[in-house]
């Protein structure tokens, strides 16, 4: 890319930067830390203010670069994913999102402990949200060094280690100084940028086609070289079984794991009813329906604007075909209307970035403090402010996820995304799904319900070709590969509802009916809701 | 919380007054949502006026929930109430309303896109039959999905909003009482 680009996108995301900064100080003036205020932003956002903020946080660069560009590559394929994760909304809105505003405080583990012993139940839920927000973490770091290399260019390591480190210390500064409160007000200028951005690209590429759809996608497949092909399924995961199976697998994953995601789970709590977290639900599925409809033209335009080879000559994953299209719609690489979209594009795509890492950050950091911390200091110990932890955590939380994001780096961001949707369905859902329906639901099963999720989940990923055992793997060196398939959700989701039934099934405990009837009479009438 | 003034009732007394309380039910609809119950915050005019039918009302609880010589009883515990409020008919009505939506639509729409999934992954032949100009078989299942997501968005919202927020708002404050006279004033 010419200079005149980067310069330009970088100018453009440095005024993101300031303005996000400035709100950050603004929300947070005079604001002193209570837990209310640092978790739940105060709990008085509107539905439609909540409803951008939680599309902000759901649509990441994995969508907005990674759906495109599968699309422009193997055209009907990509389509797949943004099927799954939208349709895994309605788990959120008919299973979730109001029970859980109505039972909890701040986070998952809070709906589940209610009924338990909570020790145990806090711990293990913590820990599988900390494992899922760290992994999801992963994908965003990885993301924004992929998108700086593209930026940049040629560019060295150093610049890209640097990128990564940079995005980690904002988010960093962002979380732990302005809490909810500012970072959903970054999650709703992002989804703004983000969908007007989106809305822009699609409108040049239907009049480039003078609104004729069904010219786009006879175009797309024709350059595509796979003819008629190119609009079904098959070219990406229609090989053998094994690839078949994965899709599948990666599938379920998504379509289960949204309701599991610590940071979509938090963002209900900062509305103050359950009536309002319905209503945020349906803006943010009206948003991100929207949205992926129009990933999907810009993916097939990408496909017969730019061509699958230009795009795979660019980034063998395909995740430059948005920035790409935007250089062909502005009118070419050297034209002024090319460098402004392209710059746009690329300056968008890092606030998404920067918005959903911060996004996360916070969600974890409340898992570390108020489950964790909370569950494991001494007795003894003065009740240190809780959100002081969670300032601390939200710290270690950053590290943890920088390094592991340079550690990760070459691997595939939509992929890494799959995965932390596998291990959200795989850990999280089965107890929090147990413990607002099922009476007869105990302590062990709770446990049980986590770790026998959480742990295949991780295991699997482990001994998959990920790890190691195929050029691609992260150690392409050495080989213990076991499982046959990259996403893991197939085997973990099912394992980890069937662990939370075989858990409480032997377990000799009672369930208290005393706690089932409040938590039931709480999660639907909203009765003692804070 | 706020509380209307019609609600006030002593501390630890007038359990069996409170969930078998169904006073606004026996009103019609519009006097209902004129009571002060709704001068709540949140409660932002909803549902009054269109489509708010009969059936919409909180039903009738089949019998006092509690026997009359309760009253007197010494305070009793937060878990009694809940399931008291839990027992009462006006909650297993919101209940039974809640689930006959809910468990029908989720078999519905995770039927139909397991099947779509696994017809896109094994039977790509199918999925690949054209149906008019370039638009095939899976090109429609895939925006077809994307509809049935925004009309049972749209319908779970419409049936909440109609069947369930007023009952379970009624429900809502009757429980606090209770469990405030429970707690000697701590809600």
């Amino acid at each position: 890319m010419t200079g005149d680009h980067q310069t330009l996108a970088l100018l453009l995301f440095s005024i993101f930067v300031a303005v996000t900064l400035g709100i950050t100080t603004w929300v947070s003036r005079q604001r002193h830390g209570s837990a209310e205020e640092f978790y739940a932003g105060g709990r008085l956002f509107s539905p439609m203010e909540n409803g951008f903020a939680i599309a902000g946080d759901y649509m990441s660069a994995a969508s907005f670069l990674g759906i495109s560009g599968v699309i422009a590559l193997y055209g009907y394929d990509g389509m797949l994913y943004s099927v799954g994760f939208l349709v895994a909304w309605l788990v959120v809105l008919f299973l979730v999102a109001e029970l859980v505003r109505n039972c909890g405080r701040f986070t998952l583990a809070d709906v589940v402990a209610a009924r338990m012993s909570e020790r145990p139940v806090r711990i293990a839920a913590g820990t599988s949200s900390v494992t899922v927000s760290v992994m999801y973490l992963v994908a965003q770091m990885v993301g924004a060094g992929s998108l700086v290399a593209l930026l940049l260019g040629g560019t060295s390591e150093t610049a890209r280690t640097w990128t990564v480190i940079g995005v980690g210390a904002l988010m960093v500064i962002y979380v732990s100084l302005g809490g909810m409160r500012a970072t959903t007000w970054i999650q709703i200028v992002k989804a703004v940028l983000l969908l007007g951005g989106t809305v822009a690209l699609t409108a040049l590429v239907l009049v480039r086609f003078h609104g004729d759809l069904d010219r786009l996608l006879r175009t797309a497949a024709e350059r595509s070289g796979h003819g008629e092909a190119f609009l079904a399924p098959g070219l990406a995961y229609g090989g053998d079984w094994t690839s078949r199976f994965d899709f599948i697998s990666l599938g379920l994953a998504l379509v289960l794991g949204t309701a599991g995601l610590p940071h979509i789970l938090s963002r209900f709590y900062t509305v103050p009813t359950a009536r309002a977290a319905r209503r945020s639900v349906v803006w943010s599925i009206g948003l991100i329906g929207g949205f992926y409809l129009m990933t999907i033209v810009l993916g097939f335009g990408a496909a017969a604007l730019v061509g699958p080879d230009a795009v795979r000559a660019s980034n063998a994953a395909g995740n430059t075909a948005v920035p790409l299209l935007a250089v062909d719609l502005g009118g070419g690489a050297e034209s002024t209307g090319g460098t402004v979209l392209f710059a746009v594009v690329a300056a968008v795509a890092f606030a998404t970035i920067l918005a959903v890492v911060a996004g996360v950050t916070l969600a974890s950091s409340a898992s570390v403090a108020h489950d964790l911390y909370a569950s494991l200091r001494r007795r003894g110990a003065k009740p240190r402010s809780e959100v002081a932890v969670a300032r601390v955590a939200a710290v270690g939380i950053g590290a943890v996820a920088i390094a592991l994001g340079l550690l990760a780096r070459d691997l595939n961001v939509a992929f890494l995304v799959g995965l932390a949707f596998a291990v959200a369905a795989s850990a999280n859902l089965p107890v929090l799904l147990y413990s607002l329906f099922w009476r007869g639901f105990t302590t062990r099963g709770a446990v049980w319900a986590v770790y026998g999720g959480l742990v295949p989940a991780v295991a699997l990923v482990l001994l998959s070709p990920v790890v190691s055992g195929s050029p691609q793997s992260l150690f392409p060196g050495v080989d213990f590969q076991f499982f046959p398939l990259q996403n893991p959700g197939l085997v973990s989701i099912p394992l980890g509802f069937l662990a939370g039934w075989i858990g409480t099934v032997i377990s000799p405990e009672v369930p208290d009916a005393g706690k089932h009837a409040e938590t039931e009479v709480r999660s639907l009438t909203g009765a003692g809701a804070v | 919380m706020q509380s209307s003034n019609d609600r006030l009732r002593g501390p630890g007394g007038g359990f069996e007054n409170a969930v078998g309380r169904r006073g606004t039910a026996d009103l019609p609809p519009d006097e209902a949502s004129a009571s002060p119950a709704y001068d709540d915050p949140w409660y932002d005019a909803l549902a009054t006026g269109w489509g708010e039918s009969a059936g919409a009302r909180v039903p009738e609880p089949a019998s006092p929930p509690t026997p009359p010589e309760a009253a007197g009883a010494p305070p009793r515990a937060a878990a009694d109430v809940y399931l008291e409020v839990q027992r009462s008919a006006a909650f297993q009505e919101v209940r039974s309303r809640y689930r006959r939506f809910v468990i029908p639509a989720v078999a519905a729409f995770f039927v139909w896109y397991v099947a779509y999934v696994v017809a896109a992954t094994t039977a790509p032949a199918l999925m690949a039959r054209p149906v008019a100009g370039s638009v095939n078989v899976a090109m429609l299942a895939g925006l077809g999905q994307f509809l049935t997501t925004f009309l049972l968005t749209w319908a779970y919202a419409r049936h909440a909003r109609l069947r369930r927020d007023r009952a379970a708002l009624e429900l809502r404050w009757d429980t606090q009482e209770l469990t405030r006279g429970v707690r000697g004033g701590a809600s």
